[in-house]
């Protein structure tokens, strides 16, 4: 619903209230669908998934285009870095012929470009993120505040679990224990009351058209 | 005075590509260094390793296997864990894949543990393989695993299937394993769980370990394994020698750098206040 | 004589002394009327020897034909007998027929068939009482909300409080201005109607605003196209509301790659090349958040975050220079356009909140001392 709105331009009377009576009926629809159980009901709530799934196949398409309109367009106007744009493109064109032609069993052409080049590469990537926090730790792990202080505390003594230090480490994880188990369990509780009272609220502000940003302005 | 600015300074501006190389020969060396790490079991953990001790021969877990390959290192441990001390008791396991890359990564993971236990598909274990919108999927499983999935991932209709004879849906099961790295937990709880009552236990990366503390506290989840220190406490509990506690060694090292690290930093910090308060 | 001897060893050899009940049988509430539970009593018997399972049998009528519709092991006493509601299905469960049940006890040497229940039909309903607590709360969320939004139309001030990250906004696109470098802006890994991309849209179509007004580039790689889509519409839009629709560029905003690294990989390149100023993260964010953020913060850009990824946050609050919590993200839309009606409903989320305390206070006092009434009152039964 957001985005066949969001394709709305939204200067004419019926283009600005069609798409809101539209998203209003459908999201008072779906709210009242949670509350009635009966096979109406059902059918509402898996006919509604459809369209999404349609969509979103027709999205994808989109999104296709996107990619090769604005990479084909740096490689024209020989932008900087217009050569990471070809290995894009060609990775592109070869993933969609590889699979339709030689299949995607083991053994395939697509199949070894999954698990010899995309599958290291997602976990290099991933394995990055080790290298990122080690960096972020000794830049952002400094003691300005007592708040700070006490959210290094912490850290360590999470951190501490892994380290074998004797009686101190049976010490220390009786404390990790409590830490995730007390203080950031509640945090994390609290956190998610406001996000999902964040979520109702912007879910009501869309349906009843106060939060339009979706479907661009008048 | 200019010693100690200079200390401070050297200690607050170290070159960040100086702590990479630290930090890989942090993690390369333990590779080859052999040396054990003790590993404390915590009660969630051996939750989930009661909860698979406890099943008796020819009931059913449903396994989903829902990370993709870049999570493996951390959560795969846990797959071979948990299908090991299954097989090896005579469990079955229905197995599902619900991450769009993790498919295949799964398939090689069965057949290697089966290949080392001696299951049989379609006997001992049934896998379903993907289907997209894993929430849809997890709720029709809970009417039949049919619906979803009228055929295993090898293409055999479910019905054909030894194991599946009378085994509609999660009524069927002894409890659900989610062992995953993303946001398809949420809909094993919502779903599986709060719909339709099964016990569910998760396998979830170190990051995301802490925010399903609250579901553990609440009943909803009965078990949870986070990161790798995780998967050690199970490798430990049931008494394999899996890849997990062989990286706790490289964990503890690392782990240990950084804390070097922040120590370090902070010893610059509090030199670079000082001076700053005296003058 | 004889037949009082026969009748007190028939009822040694069954080992009952009175007959059996026939099972329970009653509609499963809030369903949509394609089950039926069923329950009975514990069946022993010397005749039969331990009662190792329970098969429950269904028929249409009492003389047959009766179907096995499930096996439970001893020690189960209620089955709840599940059906399809498409007529093609061969577990086809019609609303309405009458259904007549019996339990058979199977034991080590036989088996024993408890007498059919009543016939009973399967119903469905049109409110699901079990979620009566969500929808009070709805309701009363609801009308907060309109409560609050009334108020704001009619010109009262509402305070909030100020939020470092949204003040910090300004700032950071007037930085960019001055120093000639583009923003960069991420809607995050979420769908296109996930909430917290939805609120991602109204701060980017407020940044847009700006940029449009001071005519700073503006880059926004999005991971979904759905989102590229919404965003694209949303920015052209800003840039119109600005006086300046011949400087929207369509290609500033553009699709990357639906997978997590690979547009990590991508974005991590835009930043290292080109150097944004500033770059927003608003929306939902998993794995990839610190790796954007450092990388960021290594190319010397201001960042501001947001996301509702609890597991996240922590490292938005170590990498980036303000982040806003949680719902902060929700509320960013208000802050930065000060629309009535938007602080309308942000208040009522406050209010909220506070109500919620207040109920987990008393909860915890009356659960403390024993009243489980309290919190039974908000027990959400979702079968």
């Amino acid at each position: 619903m957001v985005v066949v709105c969001g394709s709305f331009q939204g200067k004419s009377p019926v283009k600005r209230h069609v798409p809101l009576a539209l998203v209003f009926i459908t999201g008072f629809l779906l709210v009242i669908q949670y509350f009635v159980p009966n096979d109406a009901s059902d059918f509402l709530y898996s006919y509604s998934l459809d369209w999404v799934i349609v969509i979103g196949i027709f999205a994808t398409a989109l999104g296709l285009w996107s990619l090769v309109k604005v990479t084909t367009s740096k490689i024209k106007r020989r932008q900087r870095g217009w050569g990471y744009s070809v290995v894009t493109l060609v990775g592109l064109v070869v993933m969609l012929v590889a699979g339709p032609i030689w299949g995607i069993e083991d053994g395939t052409l697509f199949m070894n470009l999954f698990w010899y080049i995309y599958t290291p590469i997602q976990a290099t990537m991933f394995s990055l993120l080790a290298f990122f926090i080690a960096s972020a730790a000794y830049r952002a792990f400094r003691v300005r505040s007592l708040v700070a202080g006490v959210l290094l505390v912490s850290a360590l003594v999470i951190m501490l679990r892994l380290i074998p230090l004797g009686p101190i480490s049976q010490v220390n994880q009786v404390f990790a224990s409590w830490i995730l188990s007390v203080p950031n369990m509640a945090a994390k509780r609290a956190i998610a009351m406001g996000v999902g009272l964040g979520a109702i609220a912007t879910a009501l502000k869309v349906v009843t058209g106060i939060e339009r940003s979706y479907m661009g302005r008048d | 005075m200019n010693n100690e600015s200079s200390l401070a300074h050297k200690l607050l501006s170290i070159d960040r590509r100086w702590i990479f190389l630290v930090l890989a020969v942090a993690v390369v060396v333990p590779v080859f260094v052999d040396f054990s790490v003790p590993i404390h079991v915590t009660s969630e953990v051996k939750a989930v390793y009661d909860f698979v001790e406890a099943a008796k021969p020819g009931e059913i877990i449903f396994l989903a296997i829902d990370y993709d390959p870049q999570t493996m290192a951390e959560l795969h441990p846990m797959t071979f864990a948990i299908m090991r001390q299954c097989f090896n008791k005579d469990v079955k396991l229905i197995i599902s894949a619900l991450s769009q890359n993790g498919p295949g990564m799964a398939e090689q993971a069965i057949g290697e543990v089966a290949r080392e236990t001696g299951a049989v598909n379609g006997e001992d274990y049934v896998y379903l393989g993907y289907k997209p919108y894993f929430g849809i999927v997890i709720l029709a499983m809970g009417q039949d695993f049919r619906i979803p999935f009228p055929e295993d991932y090898y293409g055999t209709s479910l019905d054909s299937l030894p194991m599946m004879n009378g085994v509609r849906n999660y009524d069927d099961v002894r409890g659900v394993i989610d062992i995953s790295g993303g946001n398809i937990t949420e809909a094993w709880i919502s779903y599986a769980n709060g719909r339709y009552q099964v016990p569910v236990a998760l396998g979830v990366t170190g990051v995301m370990a802490s925010d399903y503390y609250p579901f553990l506290q609440s009943g909803q989840v009965f078990g949870l394994m986070g990161g790798m220190k995780g998967a050690a406490e199970y490798e430990t509990l049931s008494d394999q020698e899996g890849t997990a506690s062989e990286g706790m060694r490289i964990q503890t090292v690392a782990h240990s750098l950084i804390i070097i690290l922040i120590i370090l930093g902070n010893i610059g910090y509090f030199i670079s206040r000082q001076k700053g308060k005296q003058i | 004589m004889i037949l009082f001897v026969a009748l007190i060893l028939f009822i040694a050899q069954t080992g009952f002394s009175e007959p059996l009940p026939a099972p329970a049988v009653s509609d499963v509430p809030n369903d949509n009327g394609h089950a039926l539970d069923i329950s009975w009593e514990s069946i022993e018997s010397d005749s039969i020897g331990d009662v190792s399972a329970y098969e429950i049998w269904r028929s249409e009528s009492f003389e047959g034909p009766f179907e096995l519709r499930g096996t439970v092991p001893a020690g189960v006493f209620e089955y709840r007998d599940r059906g399809d509601k498409e007529r093609s299905s061969n577990n086809y469960f019609p609303k309405g027929k009458p259904y007549i049940y019996f339990i058979k006890a199977i034991g080590e040497t036989g088996s024993f068939d408890t007498p059919p229940s009543e016939p009973v039909s399967a119903t469905e309903q049109w409110y699901h009482a079990g979620k009566t607590p969500v929808l009070i709360g709805t309701i009363i969320f609801s009308a907060l909300a309109l409560y609050f939004v009334q108020i704001a139309r009619r010109g009262k001030k509402l305070y909030i409080r100020p939020l470092s990250g949204i003040a910090a906004v300004d700032e950071a696109i007037g930085r960019a201005t001055e120093m000639g470098k583009p923003i960069l802006y991420l809607l995050g890994s979420g769908t296109a109607s996930g909430i917290a991309t939805i609120a991602s849209y109204a701060i980017l179509g407020r940044v847009a605003r700006k940029t449009a007004e001071y005519r700073t580039k503006l880059m926004v790689p999005c991971k979904d196209p759905v989102v590229m889509t919404v965003a694209q519409e949303t920015v052209k839009a800003a840039y119109s509301e600005a006086g300046q629709p011949d400087a929207y560029e369509e290609d500033s905003v553009f699709y990357l790659t639906s997978m997590q690294f690979a547009f990590v990989a991508a974005v991590s390149g835009i930043m290292v090349r080109e150097r944004p100023a500033t770059n927003f993260y608003m929306g939902s964010f998993y794995a990839e958040s610190l790796f954007l953020a450092e990388t960021g913060a290594d190319a010397g850009s201001i960042q501001i975050s947001g996301t509702e990824q609890v597991a996240q946050i922590p490292f938005f609050v170590v990498a980036t220079d303000y982040t806003l919590i949680g719902e902060e993200l929700f509320a960013a839309s208000a802050y930065l356009g000060r629309d009535p009606l938007l602080l309308g409903t942000l208040k009522a989320q406050d209010y909220a909140k506070a109500i919620l305390m207040f109920i987990l206070i008393a909860g915890t006092i009356t659960m403390t001392i024993g009243w489980s009434w309290f919190a039974d009152l908000f027990r959400v039964n979702l079968q």
